[in-house]
């Protein structure tokens, strides 16, 4: 939308609208709150990974002092989980554990620590089932099956696709690249440990305040679950210590805690230990990748076949949508005529995985961009350059249906060669030192709903009154990106006041409007836009009462910090509150609504609407490192980064969310890992959490944190609010396969999974002084029972958009198998 | 089944302490820390915990002006002790310069680690007025940020050490 005016607040530095809360120490996590007689529970987690429960003896535990109540699995028969598709997990497992920290009974106590005194007097009995540890061990031993209700043995998902024939595509190819790649899992480690509170009100309703990145699917849950009216229930997100997807799956403990409090009728809070925080993972998907690319001699992709293998832990969480995403956004950065995706995504006896920042994407995007370095190598191409030339148009369709909009993705490219002096440094530097290039593209915002619905993905509502007072409502949820402060700056933009002037109330399912949560970087462009059109009627409103009482014509009403004024007549002016006094007294009490919805996939396949979105942000990475060829240690000193955002509301947050994405992400690509370990026989053969602590699970220090020099790309999306595309994720993907490039052109070899350790590097160079394939990462891809795909023709191939149904369209593997035999 | 006979009040340790310019007398149960006693028995939860191990750096206050990981100590060790936590750092409605650093470079995201990144910036600061970029990360290194990638963070501390300086030098020039 066009005001007409320049802009006083989007795109200018400013302190977020919650700056002062967090530096004083008042802002409130759900930890921090206490009520009135509250009590406190405790988890007892399974200490075995996989295991029927024979016998639960809770009695010595309920009469321990202090002791309120004890339930177990018995207490809750109703299952839940995110998707609907995947409800597959109880707030306490009732008969079956299915990994190491699985709860079983909760105590609620009057302190913690007598909680945790009762944990150790209940006496589970069970009877040890076997344990599945990797992928290939579920797809080996499909009888000990860890969920019955999946058409066979330990398979959650398989689902693929083929946009064009892919076969035939390779077959013309000068050169077909085959490479194996693993990405190994790891956790969030929000600093906030999650948090609930719950408490039975006075008429009988339920409020929860709890850490939260999506309020409004917990609360649907939680009607399901306790089997109450959503009416009845409030569920309030508390701002959160990070979320970075860790905090999107409802989890048992919110159910747990919220039936506590109805049952004893006074407010009970829990608050996981950090050791628990990794046992609810819900983190990166380990993910084994195979990926063949056709090429031509001039360096551009002619076809890629890729298959990927998810190990998601014992539960479904977001899986299935996991399990799209590990291909889906795969064509968005190169033309690639055609593209086939098979994706697998099985159970083990380990903590669910879920969506982690980029979810599902890090994953191929580092196979595929590692690919391409290699691709450049073999055809003697500069790796930049080699991307330069096949990047996608802005305004086309991919060969998998994604309409791309603006695309700033050529532009990123040039920034970091020449911020990063790529030319001069690639290939060029010194023995042990080397530049990687990668890039990326990520959604802005999801197309379609977790749960299938009509209604808008974001509300917002705005009330004004004649003290000049501005409160907007929505459902959006804190997690430290700073969403209360784009609320608070589109509102204060369109009504020409400034972010101060502006109440943000958000996250609170009993009073605000739905907003689906902080997920797929949806925040800034649906409730952006929602607020946007709420603000701009508020906007009507005041401009059409003050052009009455300024005796000036609508049109020239401007709205600008704090005044209300025609265009070129200094006398015709207003202050904003007193617009709306007058607006008050026209229209009656001031309220104004917005919704979002987002416009409709141009594929209509069945699955078409995972991938799509209104816009997508690029990125460009160059990343610097020194390996030192006696340890293998991996030094960083600095990384450049391009990402195409749109426009930078606040260019302060912008910048942030950027570079704490290239932070996380290089803690990916060096050291962090969720990994697991059998105990001895002897002891019990379980498989553990190895590193259940922070000091253990090792993540970036400031001392280890290099210098990142950021470029913001702004060219405006035209479906973003004031254009702003997203940023919260996607500077974080290309940074891992920037670095895998970067150390071979440092030392001359190939580490094809993260981390990148300093132990895999001096394996690999051990390999090259040997002079065998100076190369780590995983030899062996497993048998693994793909479906047929469904099989879709790409636009330029003159597709419809819908599954092809013309027989001699056969799917690609039926042709291969052909040309085989 | 001697854990029955456990005492049910348990709140029989007491401490004197300087919390932020005020004394105070407060009685808890003997095995707490000091970071669930300022938590819990004095409500200054703006102090946070993270792993409840010392590694995180979240519970960092200042005691008799040292950076502390109150999630190790012994609030039973603490009696007689001047604490300096996040809710004393503000001179009332005047944010103290690390504060406003933060809030203005983008030092805080979440602003779950910032009490703790806070204390122990201040705990540098009042030591080492000037310290080098390379100083700073260090006096920081124990403390876990996932927001922000430390360069804000580091940008902050750099912000407040030259705007403290400024008014050290400016009030100088006033009295003399």
């Amino acid at each position: 939308m066009s005001t007409g005016k320049k802009l006083d607040v989007i795109g200018h530095a400013r302190r977020r609208i919650d700056g002062r809360e967090k530096v004083t120490g008042q802002l409130r996590f759900a930890d921090d709150l206490k009520l009135p007689r509250m009590l406190h529970m405790k988890l007892l987690r399974s200490s075995h990974p996989h295991a029927l429960i024979e016998s639960i003896d809770v009695a010595r535990a309920k009469g321990y002092p202090g002791v309120h109540l004890v339930l177990t699995g018995r207490d809750f028969p109703v299952s839940f989980g995110i998707m609907p598709v995947a409800q597959d997990e109880y707030p306490l497992a009732p008969e079956r554990v299915r990994y190491v920290g699985d709860p079983v009974a909760a105590v609620v106590a009057k302190d913690e620590q007598t909680a945790s005194e009762a944990l150790a007097l209940i006496d589970v009995k069970y009877k040890s089932l076997p344990t599945i540890a990797t992928p290939e061990e579920a797809l080996a031993q499909p009888e000990a099956r860890i969920h019955d209700y999946t058409d066979s043995g330990n398979i959650h998902r398989n689902q693929a696709f083929e946009f064009g024939d892919v076969a035939e595509a390779l077959a013309k190819s000068d050169h077909i690249f085959e490479d194996l790649f693993f990405y190994e899992g790891d956790n969030h480690m929000a600093m906030e440990q999650h948090a609930a509170l719950a408490k039975a009100e006075g008429d009988g309703k339920l409020t929860l305040w709890t850490s939260t990145q999506d309020p409004h699917y917990l609360h649907r849950q939680l009607a399901r679950v306790l089997q109450m009216s959503a009416a009845h229930i409030r569920v309030i997100a508390c701002d959160n210590g990070g979320g970075f997807g860790g905090k999107c799956d409802p989890a048992g403990h919110e159910f747990v805690v919220s039936k506590a409090a109805l049952m004893l009728g006074r407010p009970v809070k829990i608050c996981l230990t950090r050791e628990e925080v990794f046992y609810l993972h819900r983190g990166r998907h380990p993910v084994l990748m195979k990926i063949r690319t056709g090429v031509t001699k001039e360096g551009k992709l002619t076809g890629m076949h890729l298959q990927t293998l998810l190990d998601g832990g014992a539960y479904g969480s977001h899986g299935p949508a996991s399990t799209f995403y590990t291909g889906v956004l795969t064509p968005l950065t190169y033309e690639l005529p055609r593209f086939k995706f098979d994706a697998c995504r099985v159970f083990t006896n380990k903590p669910a995985c879920g969506p982690k920042r980029g979810h599902g994407t890090p994953q191929p995007r580092f196979g595929q961009e590692v690919q391409l370095d290699k691709i450049a190598e073999k055809l003697k191409l500069d790796p930049a350059d080699l991307r330069l030339n096949m990047v996608t148009k802005a305004n086309s369709l991919t060969a998998s249906w994604l309409k791309i909009g603006s695309n700033g993705l050529a532009e990123c490219i040039r920034q970091v060669v020449e911020g990063s002096g790529w030319k001069q440094k690639h290939g060029k530097l010194p023995q042990g030192r080397g530049v990687g290039i990668a890039c990326s593209s990520y959604m802005t915002g999801a197309g379609v709903s977790i749960y299938w619905n009509k209604m808008p993905h974001s509300g917002v509502q705005l009330s004004l009154d004649r003290s000049g007072q501005v409160t907007v409502f929505c459902g959006a949820t804190e997690v430290g990106q700073g969403s209360n402060d784009v609320l608070a700056a589109v509102v204060a933009e369109t009504l020409g006041i400034s972010t101060k002037e502006v109440r943000c109330i958000t996250g609170d399912t009993g009073i605000t409007p739905i907003d689906l949560g902080s997920y797929s970087s949806r925040v800034t462009i649906m409730m952006g836009n929602a607020a946007l059109q709420a603000a701009g009627r508020a906007r009507e409103m005041l401009v059409t009462a003050a052009a009455e009482q300024l005796e000036v014509l609508p049109e020239s009403i401007v709205l600008s910090r704090g005044r209300v004024f025609a265009a070129g007549d200094a006398a015709k002016s207003m202050s904003f509150a007193e617009a709306v006094v007058y607006a008050e007294t026209k229209f009656g009490t001031l309220g104004t609504v917005g919704s979002y919805t987002p416009p409709k996939p141009p594929g209509k396949f069945k699955a078409a609407g995972v991938g799509p979105s209104p816009a997508y942000s690029f990125s460009a990475c160059v990343v610097e490192v020194e390996v030192d060829e006696h340890t293998g240690w991996i030094t960083v000193p600095k990384i450049w980064i391009a990402h195409d955002i749109g426009r930078a509301l606040n260019p302060v947050l912008a910048r942030g969310q950027v570079i704490g994405s290239i932070y996380m992400g290089l803690g990916e690509a060096l050291m962090e890992e969720q990994v697991f370990r059998r105990l001895p026989p002897k002891l019990s053969n379980a498989l553990v959490h190895k590193i259940p602590s922070l000091l253990e699970y090792k993540s970036i220090t400031s001392l280890d944190m290099p210098e990142v020099e950021v470029f913001l790309i702004e060219d405006p999306d035209p479906n973003c609010p004031f254009g702003a595309k997203e940023v919260g994720q996607g500077p974080l993907l290309p940074v891992m396969p920037a670095v895998a490039n970067a150390v071979f052109d440092a030392v001359g070899v190939r580490i094809d999974e993260v981390p990148i350790t300093p132990e895999k590097i001096l394996r690999a160079l051990h390999l090259k002084r040997e002079g065998k394939n100076p190369r780590v990462g995983p030899e062996h891809f497993p048998e693994v029972p793909y479906v047929e795909p469904t099989f879709v023709i790409p636009p330029a191939e003159g597709g419809d958009g819908k599954e092809s149904q013309q027989p001699e369209r056969k799917p690609a593997q039926k042709l291969m198998e052909r040309a085989m035999s | 089944m001697n854990a029955v006979m456990k005492p049910v009040d348990q709140r029989n340790a007491r401490i004197r302490l300087r919390v932020n310019g005020e004394d105070v007398d407060v009685s808890f149960a003997p095995y707490k820390t000091l970071l669930e006693v300022l938590r819990e028995d004095l409500d200054l939860t703006g102090t946070k915990h993270g792993c409840e191990l010392g590694e995180c750096g979240a519970c960092a206050v200042l005691v008799d002006g040292q950076p502390l990981l109150s999630c190790l100590k012994l609030a039973l060790e603490c009696d007689g002790s001047v604490v300096e936590t996040i809710e004393g750092l503000a001179d009332g409605p005047e944010l103290h310069p690390l504060q406003a650093a933060f809030s203005d470079h983008g030092g805080s995201q979440c602003g779950y680690c910032t009490p703790g990144v806070l204390m122990t910036a201040k705990g540098l600061l009042d030591q080492e007025p000037n310290p080098s970029r390379d100083r700073i990360k260090e006096a920081l290194s124990g403390n876990l940020c996932r927001c922000t990638g430390y360069q804000q963070i580091v940008d902050s501390v750099e912000a407040a050490a030259r705007a403290i300086n400024e008014t050290t030098v400016s009030e100088r020039r006033a009295k003399a």
